[in-house]
């Protein structure tokens, strides 16, 4: 029974539905993520104040090494099922379908825009997470002042562009990745999965559009 | 019409392949490609040469037989449409056209565009049928079927198995069409009490035979002479995760 079982484990259906649920948690989080970088507009202390009682909850390194999971198994399932792909077609077509039975670029690009993200959010830890550690007082609470590091670090116009691009490729992967998700847990349905697809769009949108407005907030307005 | 094609040409499994150019005049736009291709066979063939060898059948889009990509595009470039029933019309005069066979690990090519599709016999063979006792045919009106699902297993049941998703799809998928064979007996009475073990099954089949996995592009929908939709493939993802969860053993 147990071979069994990890052989099902194995099969291309599961591993897709493993993609798009460990894909709709991060989903989640990047949407709870770019929330809480809006407070940069409300100023340093709500800000870091923000960042403080996040990182002092009780459940902060529970939820840490849970994201942490989610990101990993998204990663290796990816690479999996990206490997296994390629090896399925080993030799390609000269010529491109074009118009009405071409695949959206967004939908064929998903490795691709997947791998540079992974790098991104490497470097973004090492950055932020891992950057300088500077400290201020808000009424009375000595905490880290993540905030004069954000500030730093926007001043400089690559790091802007490279922030701009990489999340403005993470809307992109999340417009086909969110509504691919549901699809591939088994919920598509003529009737809703239009709604869906729309929805992704609007999600993504939100979520690119409110992450590139912090660092372009920092570059353009505090110089 | 003057025409270019491009056509691959390979003598077997083991040959390595490449593209012969063919010079096309006076085609008559109201042939079919198929034909198109035959009256190109017989110049070859007086000419003393091998002609192209490719798959037909029916000659009017039921049997599944015919395959080929044209210009990137299985079963060339209209919608609902098999190679067979594709006209020269729809192309344009001094056009260059590149004729492909399926291209997938799990279709090998037996020769220029004809490839093996024995794979989709043997994810049937796995678990694609109904097993019926034997005995006095019932009356075929005394299980219910609703309006509704005996429409969405017809539109299943479309499936020629021509193999369009898989050559259509940039991972060589095989799920749309194991999601229409899947669909279209779940959906009835007499292929529900199955419908677990079947697409545990079918699936297990699809995997082994080495197809890629599907990555929602959609280009299967799209490729797909009998307008399969991707409706199918959640709903064989929804019974495949269920019969996961329920198997006994």
């Amino acid at each position: 029974m147990a071979t069994a079982t990890l052989t099902l484990l194995r099969s291309s259906v599961v591993k897709k539905a493993i993609m798009g649920l460990t894909g709709l948690g991060l989903s989640g989080f990047v949407l709870a993520h770019m929330t809480g970088n809006l407070l940069i507009f409300k100023g340093a202390q709500a800000y870091n104040t923000y960042g403080h009682q996040l990182t002092h909850n009780p459940a902060y390194p529970l939820i840490a090494i849970g994201l942490l999971a989610l990101m990993g198994i998204h990663f290796v399932c990816g690479i999996t099922l990206t490997w296994e792909n390629k090896r399925a077609r080993t030799q390609g077509y000269a010529v491109d379908a074009a118009d009405q039975k071409a695949a959206s670029l967004a939908s064929r690009t998903m490795a691709g825009t997947g791998s540079i993200l992974a790098v991104f959010i490497v470097l973004h830890l090492i950055t932020f997470k891992y950057g300088t550690l500077y400290t201020i007082t808000h009424d009375g609470v000595e905490m880290r002042d993540l905030h004069r590091l954000v500030i730093e670090v926007f001043q400089s116009p690559v790091y802007v562009a490279w922030y701009c691009f990489s999340l403005a490729l993470l809307g992109f992967h999340l417009k086909h990745g969110f509504a691919a998700a549901f699809q591939s847990i088994g919920f598509g349905h003529p009737k809703w999965s239009a709604h869906i697809k729309c929805l992704a769009v609007v999600y993504a949108l939100i979520v690119a559009l409110g992450f590139i407005s912090q660092p372009l907030y920092v570059y353009l307005v505090h110089r | 019409m003057n025409l270019t094609l491009k056509v691959w040409r390979q003598k077997s499994d083991k040959d390595k392949g490449r593209f012969v150019e063919y010079k096309l005049n006076d085609v008559s736009p109201d042939v079919s490609f198929l034909e198109m291709l035959d009256v190109l066979n017989q110049d070859i063939i007086h000419q003393g040469h091998d002609p192209i060898a490719f798959d037909h059948d029916c000659r009017e889009g039921i049997c599944g037989s015919c395959s080929m990509v044209i210009n990137g595009s299985a079963h060339g470039p209209d919608k609902a449409t098999t190679t067979c029933q594709l006209h020269m019309r729809r192309f344009k005069d001094g056009e260059v056209i590149h004729v492909e066979p399926f291209r997938a690990k799990a279709f090998p090519i037996h020769k220029d565009l004809m490839v093996d599709r024995s794979a989709f016999d043997r994810i049937q063979q796995a678990g694609g049928y109904v097993s019926v006792n034997t005995g006095n045919a019932p009356d075929a009106n005394a299980i219910p079927v609703s309006k509704e699902y005996s429409d969405m297993a017809f539109d299943a049941a479309a499936c020629i198995g021509c193999g369009a998703c898989v050559a259509s799809c940039k991972n060589a998928s095989a799920m749309l069409f194991v999601s229409a064979k899947v669909s279209h007996l779940s959906l009835l009475p007499q292929g529900a009490p199955e419908k677990h073990e079947r697409v545990l099954k079918m699936v297990a089949q699809m995997d082994k035979e080495g197809f890629g996995n599907c990555t929602v592009t959609g280009a299967c929908e799209a490729a797909c002479p009998k307008e399969i939709t991707l409706e199918n493939i959640a709903r064989m993802n929804r019974e495949f995760l269920g019969g996961f969860a329920v198997k006994r053993k």
